[in-house]
């Protein structure tokens, strides 16, 4: 279940908080080896063609932030990462997305998405316990369910790891749908990275919450950059400068660029992203 | 009549009023908005009076025959009333067919209620399946009855009923019955399971899908379980369909006064033998049918309507409590 090949994390012993304030302007963060690789990726929706000839490398140990306005390609290209696009009828992918250099089309969808975990944009816990939430995601495609002492280890730290568990350590029989909504969306973390996945994909986690638990989520992001690469897609341009360590500007479809947070925001090469990110700032 | 009442003895999960009445006070709406709030209001009051009209007169003239006698002898056939016995079979009866009625009807209703809404495919089979229910649910209970007896009189079904000498296959028993019984709950179990899944948002399917789980997964450790309280409500009213239900009983199941096993199996003799209903025994007792005694009748019109409300209370209950993680009272914001 845990995946022992993964590196070990030389930045274990990093405050969480240097984690937090890390994205600095024009010098990107330690960068690991490449997790994934977009390499031509195109997906049309009937005749709509939603995202065109996208080529764009994700790193371990590294936030990458999808920016653009709505309806430019980002979430689908986030649901492409894990093949969730798949669920949708109409779509039809092009080009290859690599995950440790192996074909994610070669894959077994649900091996991928284990790898390869989501958070979406909207808390969604299922109608279960919180304990049952992660150990759902922990459990195996087997006939019995393991017992509760088999999965207590894992379950604990995964909530530890999205920062959960000493609120709700206490009553882990407790609805999860009882929590309050920046609590559901950690959860929901907490079950996405319970089974060690290599990449973390979160679709606007913070959309639905208020600006507390937003930091609270964003400080989360910061700490789990360490072990994982995340990709996040935002429409909130600050969030985006301060989980970023790269940024992706799409545009209509089109990656426009990608680069440092701070080039992309700094020092945009091309006229649509300097309009696009201006207006933030104006 | 009975059955009319489990509505409200079982109230849907989630029914009730809206926790945010939003708007001004009615005192500042318009005449017309205020007449038809009005209707509204005397409209439930009424259904609650002719709800409470039913159960005190049952209990009125229940309570004055009813008699623990009567609940704990067998019925006996007898031209005088003091030597007739009580309803003790008939009280069997009724759970016996219940239990067989709902037992075969909820798998099947959960089953296709599941293929309906996750899978579907191919369009024309979900439509011709959907249309299939609503015929059997449309479909008078005599006229299920008559099928039924046509049907498993044909030798193929001997076994599940008592065969003549000559060979003719009966084709009555409380298998039959049963059978023909799930065909009445179905319906119900299926409509109230397949409203449960659609009312479940399609990002928690996804959420489950994003965690490599596969769909048959999803459907037995996520959306089963979230369907629970509607699969329960579901059989309560398929159940409450079953216990007031009076034409099957009279055309497949006998309508024999006691239960009268067939072979000498233990237990599957019960089943494949004859018997009553406290439906067919309440007919067969008041004035409606041979009229011979309305004080038993009466007792035991009471004792059937005790049992379905017992039975709405029980599976609210359950219901409620499978539903402690449920879907209702859902916050997806802080």
């Amino acid at each position: 279940m845990i995946d022992e090949t993964r590196p070990t994390d030389p930045a274990l012993a990093q405050p969480p908080a240097a984690a937090d304030e890390a994205p600095p302007a024009g010098a990107p963060a330690a960068v690991g080896p490449e997790r994934m690789t977009v390499d031509r990726l195109g997906v049309t929706y009937g005749a709509k063609a939603a995202v065109r000839d996208v080529t764009l490398p994700i790193h371990q140990g590294e936030v990458l932030a999808l920016i653009g306005p709505s309806g430019c390609g980002k979430t689908t290209l986030l649901r492409s990462l894990n093949r969730l696009t798949e669920l949708t009828p109409s779509a039809r992918r092009t080009g290859r997305i690599l995950l440790d250099a192996q074909d994610i089309d070669a894959m077994e969808a649900t091996a991928l998405r284990r790898r390869v975990a989501m958070v979406f944009q909207q808390p969604n816990p299922f109608p279960m316990s919180i304990f049952d939430n992660v150990g759902y995601a922990l459990r195996e495609q087997a006939l019995r369910r393991p017992r509760r002492s088999v999965l207590e280890p894992a379950v604990a730290d995964a909530l530890q790891r999205a920062g959960l568990y000493d609120e709700v350590a206490a009553d882990l029989d407790a609805p999860a749908l009882r929590l309050s909504g920046g609590q559901q969306q950690r959860l929901c973390i907490a079950r996405a990275i319970a089974t060690r996945p290599e990449v973390l994909l979160m679709d606007e986690p913070c959309s639905a919450l208020d600006p507390r638990s937003t930091a609270v989520i964003e400080e989360l992001i910061g700490e789990l950059r360490r072990d994982l690469a995340v990709v996040i897609v935002t429409h909130n341009l600050q969030q985006a400068q301060r989980v970023g360590d790269r940024t992706a500007f799409m545009y209509l479809g089109d990656l426009v660029e990608h680069g440092p947070t701070g080039q992309i925001f700094g020092s945009p090469r091309e006229q649509r992203t300097r309009d696009y990110v201006g207006g933030a700032f104006g | 009549m009975a059955t009319e009442l489990a509505p409200a003895g079982a109230p849907a999960p989630g029914a009730g009023p809206h926790p945010d009445r939003g708007g001004a006070a009615p005192r500042t709406w318009r005449p017309g908005d205020r007449v038809a709030l009005g209707l509204c209001w005397a409209a439930g009051l009424a259904l609650c009076l002719i709800a409470a009209a039913i159960v005190g007169y049952m209990a009125y003239r229940g309570i004055q025959y009813l008699r623990p006698s009567l609940i704990t002898s067998r019925p006996r056939p007898s031209a005088d009333q003091r030597g007739s016995g009580g309803f003790l079979d008939p009280i069997v009866g009724t759970v016996l067919l219940t239990v067989i009625g709902i037992a075969l009807a909820t798998p099947v209703a959960v089953a296709t209620a599941v293929w309906l809404v996750e899978y579907g495919r191919p369009a024309w089979l979900a439509r011709a399946v959907e249309s299939g229910i609503e015929i059997v649910a449309g479909t008078p209970d005599i006229v299920i009855a008559i099928f039924g007896l046509a049907l498993f009189q044909q030798s193929l079904f001997a076994p599940l009923s008592f065969t003549a000498a000559g060979g003719a296959v009966f084709g009555r028993s409380f298998l039959v019955a049963g059978a023909m019984m799930a065909l009445i709950a179905l319906p119900m179990v299926f409509g109230a399971t397949r409203e449960g899944l659609q009312a479940i948002p399609r990002h928690l399917r996804e959420a489950s899908y994003a965690l490599g789980k596969t769909r048959i997964a999803t459907i037995r450790r996520v959306l089963l379980p979230a369907v629970r309280p509607n699969i329960s409500t579901g059989a309560a009213l398929g159940m409450g369909r079953i216990a007031g239900d009076t034409a099957i009983v009279v055309v497949l199941l006998g309508a024999t006064l006691q239960i009268d096993p067939t072979g000498n199996v233990p237990g599957l003799g019960v089943l494949r033998g004859t018997g009553s209903t406290l439906t067919s025994y309440v007919y067969n007792n008041s004035p409606a049918g041979e009229g011979a005694a309305p004080q038993k009748a009466y007792a035991a019109a009471f004792v059937l309507l005790l049992i379905v409300v017992a039975l709405n209370f029980a599976v609210d209950l359950i219901a409620r409590h499978a539903g402690r993680n449920g879907l209702e009272g859902t916050r997806f914001s802080a």
